[in-house]
């Protein structure tokens, strides 16, 4: 992270919690450099994160107001912070076994309600922190530590699901995007009602290295093949669409 | 900060309430600035009171898509800076119980009105029931101290609930209110006073939120947006918030002072009522609507003679141990009538040396005062 940005950083907290690789690293600077380019006053900021990896993105790393909260909640402790100080700027970061596993109906109805806030998700298609397991986001066929045989089971597209429940922004972005990335977290942050950014990392840990997906910048670029536009998409057949990422405003 | 007199909301005379309506009226009265609920017999008539007064309040009211949700959205509110309070019954409160956890040990003031009803699970939900006073002592993972009222009355219910918003701030702690359905739907005529007297959370710029080294044990609390960077965990941490999991002092120092900001202001905390105990040969340890009928069946008694006396309970956790220990050595027999399988009598038993006999009902039914007194009649 360039020093420039050291200034969003809590003093005294040397350490990070990411294993090698981890693509959340790479979110957790780009989400400070919106933050940067939007020139927002990190005291009327407000972080809530929830329980695995990326609920670290924030807490403790972030000179701010942060809440690390319980397991899925986070758009709960969120919804009552924002309606008791409406002036607070809330941003929501967590994982995507916490926003739409044990969170899902959390997040849907925050989307619903149109709370003022911005979710992102570091969606790493398992559940890292306890050591790799199927999730809600989870490729279908991929092995995970408690899918052996490969995942039986769809993964939710969350962005369809976001948008559908009546999110006013909402887009996809791998953190193989950073310009985009930031453009999209930007606009999130300048969206009044509920906006929704899914982050696209790898975790090579505990997902890449059960699906043999190679060493982290193997991962990277794999990402960075498979991401693919909207339109591009369009002109696609359902056979070679498989396995790409659309990604953008959606 | 600190103790406040302001007037009441409502003007002051009498009004002809339900205790659902009166805890709705206490929330108001102490000023409570956020509400959020989930609809459930029979506390649902709170939730539709405030819904309308806090309108005309401007205070904040949601109905969330859970319980879970309830409580959680309560939490952020608390550190937001406003007095916080959910209301629910047992299935609500069951599933509340990882976030008080959470409440506890990131020391959040919080309100919790539970109007209990009969169970286990679904039960007889329109019935009345005491059966969660446990479950509010112990029914999060770990150890941990809160604070549980037992209000008799509509009146009570409207007192207490200002009297847990004032504990809550006080202690920064959550406390419950533990109503029954009984007294939820109750209705009955409760007095408003001109002015009641209010307790906000201390601030103090620049210090650790999440550690004192003040013989008091309760840490002052700033908002979100005071710019103190507000680092906040349900993880172990210290003073300021800082997470330390793998220090085994700092864990067991932190549950200690937890436990001690309570049980250090146990005389502060515990209030309760006493009726002919000063010659009583028998005491019936009673609380909530029960005490209602146990009074009852006991003046009766005394009519015919009997030496009996009755201690009713405004507060069972922190429990009144020491007082119960003092009676347990006066008396010859305690009788603990409740509506659940004697959750309070294994409490008195802890601390009465004398024979405590338990009478449990669990019908969904009050206690008649006609029952505690055959009860009595066989042991007099």
């Amino acid at each position: 992270m360039v020093r420039e940005l050291e200034k969003y950083l809590r003093p005294g907290i040397g350490v990070t919690t990411y294993c090698p690789g981890c693509g959340e690293a790479i979110l957790q600077g780009l989400i400070l450099r919106a933050i940067d380019e939007l020139k927002l006053n990190m005291d009327e900021m407000l972080f809530v994160s929830g329980i695995g990896c990326a609920a670290w993105i924030p807490s403790p790393y972030f000179y701010a107001d942060t809440l690390h909260t319980l397991h899925g909640r986070t758009i709960a402790f969120a919804t009552g912070a924002k309606m008791v100080n409406p002036k607070l700027k809330v941003m929501v970061i967590s994982g995507d076994g916490d926003l739409a596993d044990i969170g899902g109906n959390h997040l849907i109805h925050g989307a619903r309600r149109n709370m003022d806030m911005t979710v992102i998700c570091a969606n790493n298609q398992n559940y890292g922190m306890t050591g790799g397991q199927v999730c809600a986001t989870t490729p279908e066929g991929a092995l995970t530590m408690t899918t052996h045989q490969g995942n039986p089971f769809r993964p939710f597209d969350l962005c369809r699901l976001v948008k559908a429940a009546g999110a006013v922004y909402v887009a996809r972005y791998a953190v193989t995007q950073p310009m985009a990335m930031i453009r999209g977290i930007k606009k999130a942050l300048q969206t009044k009602g509920f906006s929704f950014i899914e982050a696209i990392t790898p975790c090579p840990v505990q997902f890449g290295r059960r699906n043999k997906l190679g060493k982290p910048a193997d991962m990277l670029k794999d990402l960075m093949s498979r991401c693919i536009s909207e339109e591009k998409a369009a002109a696609l057949s359902a056979e070679e669409l498989k396995g790409k990422i659309i990604t953008g405003e959606l | 900060m600190g103790r406040q007199k302001l007037s009441s909301v409502l003007p002051p005379g009498s009004y002809y309430f339900s205790g659902d309506e009166a805890v709705a009226e206490g929330a108001m009265a102490a000023r409570c600035g956020y509400c959020a609920g989930y609809p459930i017999t029979p506390a649902t008539e709170t939730l539709e009171r405030l819904s309308i007064r806090f309108g005309e309040m401007r205070a904040a009211f949601m109905q969330m898509e859970d319980e879970i949700a309830s409580i959680c959205s309560c939490i952020g509110a608390s550190w937001a800076g406003a007095k916080a309070m959910t209301i629910t019954s047992g299935p609500g409160f069951s599933l509340m119980q990882e976030a008080i956890g959470y409440a506890v040990f990131t020391e959040t003031p919080l309100v919790l009105v539970d109007a209990q009803r009969s169970g286990p699970s679904t039960g007889q939900a329109t019935r009345v029931g005491s059966g969660d006073i446990m479950q509010a002592k112990w029914g999060s993972h770990g150890d941990y101290m809160i604070i549980a009222l037992s209000p008799w009355s509509v009146q009570e219910l409207y007192d207490q609930t200002i009297n847990a918003f004032n504990l809550a701030e006080r202690f920064r702690v959550p406390v419950f209110v533990m109503a029954e359905e009984a007294t939820a739907h109750l209705h009955e005529r409760m007095e408003v006073g001109a002015e009641v007297e209010l307790f906000n959370r201390e601030k103090k710029p620049g210090a650790p939120p999440f550690g004192t080294k003040e013989e008091d044990g309760v840490p002052p609390m700033p908002a979100f947006g005071d710019g103190e960077k507000l680092l906040i965990t349900g993880s172990t941490h210290d003073e300021w918030g800082v997470r330390k999991i793998t220090h085994p002092e700092i864990h067991q120092g932190l549950i200690n002072r937890l436990h001690k900001k309570i049980l250090n202001h146990s005389q502060e905390i515990i209030q309760y009522d006493n009726y002919y105990l000063d010659d009583a040969e028998v005491a019936v340890i009673c609380y909530g609507f029960t005490a209602r009928s146990a009074l009852f069946a006991v003046e009766q008694l005394r009519e015919e003679g009997k030496k009996i006396g009755v201690l009713r309970l405004k507060t069972l956790w922190p429990f009144a141990s020491e007082l119960i220990q003092d009676i347990g050595s006066k008396v010859s027999k305690i009788v603990v009538p409740e509506m659940n399988m004697g959750q309070v009598a294994g409490e008195v038993k802890k601390y009465a040396r004398c024979d405590v006999i338990p009478y449990g009902q669990v019908n969904g039914e009050i206690i008649h005062p006609h029952t505690i007194m055959e009860q009595l009649r066989r042991l007099v």
